[in-house]
């Protein structure tokens, strides 16, 4: 695995594991809290957050107007609750501002503004965090810089037409600085991909434009951390890393339920979720004390 | 003349489901194209009803659009459907290019339209759709008040041979009473008439209009309230009679107050030479206020309060 002097904190898989629960925990806190939210898309890319930001992103409140940051726009931008959950954790600004998300004068809107510290860009109309993040990479291979630029698409998202372009010209300018990170979680407000509008096959599809696809389990905090720290992955391309999620990781009754993409938790559904989060906390806490 | 109190309808949203069911079971030529957005136009019961009517492209705006105007060249009766901030927008090019320039009849149906979305912010906002769609030519613009004139509009528009565009919300509306109980595309309806102050609105807006009206009748001052539900065509007519019936003209819009409704009555009053005292009430050119449609009505005066204040500052 690639290490990176510029990491604030090296943290263990167990530590980070439970740094997951912890954001999954609070988002469904504000979501119920803001009555409003995209639960189960948070739920499934909460991991991946957690991986990039605490492991993996040379991003923090201090460095964040550094031109050699790496970079992360969420592209599948309605699952801000998750973003907003880790940036919190990472200092970007108090947990207790989320109190505020989505009521009236708050600039925790239900998607990613720059009215946020943290954020790069607007975003929550699908198909355009792949175009930016191209345009962001081109510069950084122009001016020979460093950084990586990360991006988070919905495999629904798949369908905007956008993500060919970006994907063909990608390849073109041989971005491998660039890594599309797929949430696939196999669901979108319909219902299964595959039946409202299929995006199968999606490997072939971005092999075939020229880009270096992998495959993991992506709510494996240890295969996310082998693979994101990877990069490039493959000299000369970008790299189109297909993570294997289940939309409302963690809550039994809202894992693979379409209606949890925007559903919001009664008081007992609630409840029940914070018991379930709360007791993989307590399995988990115990494991590290004995480790 | 005492004005009514109202009676609360449904959601413009659930009245147009409604209705393209009915017209959906008459007529297997009447096809819902949809960009996952079924859920959010209220289609569930229709692709329940009418499975083979309703066509998927996925969250992909720009191919709806273009595979609508095609379907719609072969003789199909189209209604496209996905949030008015991605229909006017992401499928700009294609609206202008294959519906509107290709004159193939489509409608295009903008769901939870304005700042219906409140919360979820501006991506999800659409306050230039009828900005952009009124520089263009050959497409009808069209923005309900209420079920009556929902309803009435999406029977017109399965039998208009011209594109139009139509969008509303998702809150329940109050049924609107009217001088005459009739509905014509491009032609202004009259809720209620008065001398002192001209509302000119449309969509959800016309409701917090009728209600202001409501309250400067207690101030002895007489307002006259019009759906100008048509935007284009604009009914020019309508809105010289009633800036020459009276002192001053208020427009409201759910629209950013450029390109909108109030400018279009600008325009058209400015070349007839009237000038009177006269005010755009819609969300101004800033960041848009983060709340609920209630609370964005509210911050930008769009309520039966707000209006009245602005027009009572208007006639001093
Ligand atoms: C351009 C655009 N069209 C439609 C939407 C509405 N929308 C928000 S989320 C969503 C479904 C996304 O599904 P997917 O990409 O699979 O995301 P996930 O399952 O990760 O939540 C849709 C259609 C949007 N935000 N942007
Ligand atoms: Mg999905």
């Amino acid at each position: 695995m690639i290490r990176k002097e510029n990491r604030m904190q090296e943290f263990t898989d167990l530590e980070l594991k439970l740094k997951s629960v912890k954001y999954r925990k609070m988002l469904l806190k504000y979501i119920k809290q803001a009555k409003a939210g995209h639960t189960g898309g948070s739920l499934s890319c909460t991991d991946i957050l957690n991986v990039l930001y605490n492991d993996v992103l040379n991003v923090s409140p201090e460095n964040f107007s550094d031109k050699n940051r790496d970079r992360y726009i969420q592209s599948k931008g309605h699952s801000v609750e998750a973003l907003y959950a880790v940036l919190a954790d990472r200092g970007f600004y108090p947990e207790s501002d989320l109190e505020t998300m989505c009521q009236y004068q708050s600039k925790y809107v239900g998607h990613p503004t720059r009215k946020v510290n943290g954020i790069e860009f607007n975003t929550g109309a699908l198909g355009h965090g792949l175009p930016i993040s191209a345009g962001i990479a081109l510069a950084g291979k122009k001016d020979k810089a460093a950084y990586k630029v990360f991006t988070l698409v919905g495999d629904g998202e798949l369908a905007e037409g956008s993500n060919y372009e970006a994907a063909m010209m990608a390849a073109h300018y041989k971005l491998d600085n660039l890594v599309a990170i797929l949430d696939h979680n196999a669901l979108q407000i319909t219902g299964p991909n595959r039946e409202v509008c299929s995006p199968y096959p999606i490997d072939e599809k971005w092999k075939a434009f020229g880009w270096h696809v992998i495959s993991i389990d992506g709510n494996s905090i240890s295969e996310l951390r082998e693979t994101l720290n990877n990069i490039p992955a493959e000299v000369g391309k970008p790299t189109f890393i297909i993570a294997n999620t289940v939309k409302g990781k963690g809550v039994s009754y809202m894992e693979n339920e379409k209606k949890w993409h925007h559903g919001v938790p009664s008081d007992d559904e609630y409840e029940r979720a914070i018991q379930e989060l709360s007791t993989e906390e307590e399995e988990l806490t115990k494991q590290l004390v004995t480790d | 003349m005492t004005l009514k109190a109202l009676n609360m309808g449904r959601a413009n949203l659930e009245e147009f489901s409604a209705t393209l069911i009915e017209l959906g079971e008459k007529s297997k030529n009447i096809l819902a194209v949809t960009s996952d957005s079924r859920g959010s136009g209220k289609l569930g019961p229709f692709a329940e009803k009418l499975p083979e009517q309703i066509v998927e492209v996925g969250i992909a705006e720009q191919n709806l659009v273009g595979v609508s105007a095609g379907l719609a060249s072969a003789d199909k009766s189209v209604f496209a459907v996905s949030p008015a901030c991605f229909l006017a927008t992401r499928s700009l090019e294609q609206i202008k290019n294959d519906v509107a320039y290709s004159n193939q009849p489509v409608t295009l149906v903008g769901i939870s339209a304005g700042v219906s979305y409140g919360a979820l912010g501006t991506t999800h906002h659409s306050l230039h759709d009828v900005a952009a769609l009124r520089a263009i030519n050959n497409i009808q613009v069209v923005v309900p008040a209420d079920n009556f004139e929902t309803r009435e509009v999406i029977i017109a528009a399965a039998k208009s041979e011209k594109p139009i565009f139509l969008k509303f919300g998702k809150k329940a509306m109050p049924t609107l009473p009217r001088v005459k109980n009739e509905f014509e595309i491009g032609k202004a309806s009259t809720i209620c008439e008065g001398s002192d102050v001209a509302f000119i609105a449309c969509g959800e807006t016309v409701a917090p209009s009728y209600e202001a009206a409501q309250l400067l009748e207690k101030e002895g001052i007489s307002a006259e309230v019009i759906s100008m539900h048509t935007i284009n065509p604009l009914d020019k007519q309508a809105v010289i009679d009633a800036a020459k019936k009276c002192k001053v003209i208020v427009t409201v819009e759910e629209h950013s107050i450029y390109g909108g409704l109030g400018e279009a009555c600008a325009s058209v009053l400015m070349q007839e030479q009237i000038v009177k005292p006269f005010k755009i009430v819609g969300i101004p050119d800033e960041d848009t206020v983060t709340g609920s449609q209630g609370d964005i009505f509210k911050h930008y005066g769009i309520t039966a309060e707000g209006l009245k204040e602005t027009t009572l500052k208007l006639l001093e």
